[in-house]
């Protein structure tokens, strides 16, 4: 098998035939979602999800993924707990591996934590999304809903527009975009583009019209509010104006151009509602639909090695 | 009583030489060098079998954890590590829970020093009452009680008015300011240096030329009072022109670097490792390749070990919540070997940037090999190989970045005022 990874830390430490094994896995579960003879993957695994960032998209996704596959689910109510008594992180993960859970799902609001857990447990960690860092389950649904709605995943032209800074989102997408020999091009005003930008192997642009120019995918980006320390932008409609997503910009890109965002939406803000809900152009709800098939596949692959390494201990 | 080290290979920072010879101490003073073995009546003879001995390591900005955190480090175990790592005197951050800014605390620290270190403990005091940057410091009195220096530590002084009244006020008493350079604002909340490693790792990221803007405010504030003012740590190339600047215009300027910026990067930080987390953050190759080269070329004057004890707790955190500073007493020699077995300075300049200039900025009469200076001296082999193993080191606290490598140079002995404190 050609998946080779113990955690799912981040997009950086898969190799591109990692990704097409999830992927295709992926594939056979979005085609039947619900079969019930998913239910025996991950039977008498118990999974536990711990977000420390509220989540309600992508803890339900995972609950959801784990649910279908038959593990025993189990959500930490991170932010009310332990934590706010003083416990670190790594008493935490130490008090939770002495329960034995299989996989651990974590969200975490600094960019690290989740390899920190992954040092300090026996089971597969999945990150669930570190700080600024990554957000591997994310980049990899989005890879599948454009292999599915373009039939391929390499030599097409991506443009990542928006809060590029602040988003784990992008970092993840533009890790796997490049490591399946894709055209990437962020789009972004100066303020929101982090820095170093220029050694990313990216074509970066502060303009929406040239940015957009014959791309086959447009992934749009939340305008992060809440992780702004004031004055990126000057406001909300002068951004709109300049890099809000409508009917006139996207007509700079390919007539066939897909539509993405990650979620939540903000409506006016980073994308017009029209483009939003636009059947043709918008393959959003395919997003949220892929996204419980490939943590489906992930914690299918990451079982299948834990119970591989188990295996090996007890013959050692 | 005297003794003679005969058969050693005499690093002499001033003469920039590094002839075979022998030295003699008498009474705690070095009181002649010799080309061969004299002829003469001694009470013990030290033969060095051809290795190294070099004027004791003078480490400006050592954190020892008293009063507050004797956890983290007390005078007993950082007077040994500097001893086993060659360091002869440690000159004391005031960074101390809490701050050492009143002759009262100060008095404590140097009771304390004489009690348990086995080397000499020369202390800073803070410029600004509680390292605040609102009131100075009883900058007379705390000179009169032992301070060889001001320095608010790790902080910088943001309100440029207290700055210019502490550098003026300290200028009528000849006292020597040490600062640290970060542009406040743009460093708040910085964990590494911005650029695509702190991107890709999704680190709040600080620019480099925050350290140039905080340089060139204090060199100005310099041209304004005449202060004698010492620059903890310059770490990056952009700050380099203004430091020459200045020292060209005249002004009573030096700069230091901490041993840690000359040979590690920013990519060493790798997958969150928080030992390698530090104050101002790790640097970019170029960046270090430069400061290097300064170092080499005399611009900057001073390495120091920027020994700064955490307990494992505080750095067993996710990186952005993660302590800051490493140890680094007993791995500062052998680090900063690096440089020398690298080919970029050899051992006489190396050891003017440990011991000389550090002694001539603070007047003492040590780091050299002259007559009449004070026999602070060390033997080491530059090239004796060994792999670093943190649980071994002498500092209560383990936190270094040099855990597992490979590292060549081993102190054989340490001698303070004459007087063999290791080995």
């Amino acid at each position: 098998m050609s998946f080779r990874a113990k955690h799912l830390l981040g997009i950086e430490h898969l190799a591109p035939d990692e990704i097409s094994t999830l992927l295709d896995l992926a594939d056979q579960y979005a085609n039947k979602p619900t079969d019930v003879r998913h239910r025996s993957v991950l039977a008498g695994m118990t999974q536990i999800n711990m977000f420390f960032e509220n989540s309600t998209r992508t803890q339900a996704s995972f609950e959801l993924a784990g649910k279908r596959l038959g593990a025993d689910v189990m959500n930490m109510a991170m932010q009310a707990s332990s934590i706010k008594k003083g416990e670190t992180l790594i008493d935490t993960a130490l008090t939770l591996n002495a329960m034995h859970p299989d996989l651990l799902i974590m969200r975490h609001p600094h960019s690290g934590a989740v390899d920190l857990l992954a040092q300090k447990v026996n089971a597969a960690v999945l990150n669930a999304g570190d700080g600024l860092h990554e957000h591997p389950t994310q980049a990899l649904l989005d890879a599948l809903t454009i292999r599915r709605a373009k039939g391929r995943l390499h030599r097409l032209s991506v443009a990542i527009c928006g809060d590029v800074a602040h988003s784990r989102v992008a970092r993840s997408n533009i890790i796997l975009l490049g490591k399946m020999e894709n055209r990437v091009r962020l789009i972004a005003p100066p303020t929101l583009m982090p820095a170093g930008i220029n050694e990313f192997g990216c074509e970066v642009f502060d303009n929406m019209e040239e940015g957009l120019q014959d791309v086959d995918v447009v992934m749009m980006l939340r305008l992060q509010k809440e992780r702004m320390d004031g004055g990126f932008i000057p406001s909300e409609r002068e951004y709109f104006h300049r890099y809000g997503l409508d009917a006139a910009k996207l007509a700079f890109a390919k007539p066939d151009a897909i539509v993405m965002h990650p979620g939540p939406m903000n409506r006016g803000v980073e994308i017009d509602g029209t483009i939003a809900d636009d059947i043709n152009r918008s393959v959003i709800q395919t997003q949220v639909e892929m996204g419980v098939a490939v943590r489906m596949a992930a914690m299918d692959l990451l079982a299948q090695n834990l119970r591989a390494a188990r295996k090996t201990d007890v013959m050692a | 009583m005297k003794t003679l080290f005969k058969n050693a290979r005499l690093i002499d920072p001033v003469a920039l030489s590094q002839d075979m010879g022998a030295l003699l101490v008498e009474d705690g003073k070095i009181t002649a060098t010799y080309p061969d073995v004299p002829d003469i009546e001694v009470a013990e003879v030290v033969d060095c079998d051809g290795k190294c001995l070099a004027p004791g390591i003078i480490d400006i900005g050592v954190k020892v954890s008293e009063p507050g955190e004797r956890h983290k480090e007390s005078f007993r175990s950082a007077g040994r590590a500097a001893a086993a790592g060659g360091v002869t005197t440690i000159v004391t951050r005031p960074d101390t829970l809490p701050a050492i800014d009143t002759p009262e605390i100060l008095e404590f620290v140097e009771r304390r020093a004489q009690q348990d270190a086995p080397v000499h403990v020369l202390p800073m005091a803070a410029l600004t009452k509680g390292r605040d940057g609102r009131e100075m410091t009883e900058i007379g009195f705390l000179q009169d009680a032992g301070a060889v220096a001001f320095s608010d530590a790790d902080r910088v002084i943001s309100d440029t008015k207290v700055f210019a009244r502490a550098l003026t006020y300290a200028r009528s008493l000849d006292a020597l300011v040490v600062g640290h350079v970060q542009e406040p604002g743009l460093s708040t909340g910085a964990a590494v240096t911005s650029g695509k490693f702190a991107s890709l790792r999704g680190l709040p990221g600080v620019s480099a030329m925050a350290e140039r803007m905080a340089l060139d405010r204090d060199i100005s504030l310099l041209e304004m009072t005449g202060a004698k003012y010492h620059v903890d740590q310059i770490t990056t190339a952009r700050a380099l022109p203004t430091l020459e600047r200045a020292k060209r215009n005249g002004l009573d300027v030096t700069a230091g670097i901490g041993v840690h910026h000359l040979t590690l990067n920013e990519l060493d930080v790798a997958d969150y490792r928080t030992f390698f987390k530090l104050k101002p953050p790790l640097r970019s190759e170029d960046d270090r390749m430069a400061v290097v080269q300064a170092l080499a070329d005399g611009q900057i004057d001073i390495i120091s070990s920027m020994h700064t004890p955490q307990d494992e707790e505080s750095k067993r955190l996710p990186y952005q919540e993660a302590a800051s500073g490493a140890v680094g007493l007993e791995t500062l020699l052998p680090a900063a070997l690096r440089l020398v077995h690298e080919g970029h300075i050899d051992l006489p300049r190396l050891f003017r940037a440990l011991s000389l200039n550090p002694a001539r900025r603070l007047g003492l009469e040590a780091g050299r090999l002259l007559d009449g200076s004070t026999a602070d001296l060390i033997l080491f082999d530059p090239d004796k190989p060994f792999v670093m193993d943190r649980t071994k080191l002498l500092s209560k606290s383990k936190n270094t970045p040099f855990d597992g490598a490979r590292l060549e140079g081993k102190v054989l002995g340490t001698w303070v005022s004459g007087k063999k404190v290791f080995g």
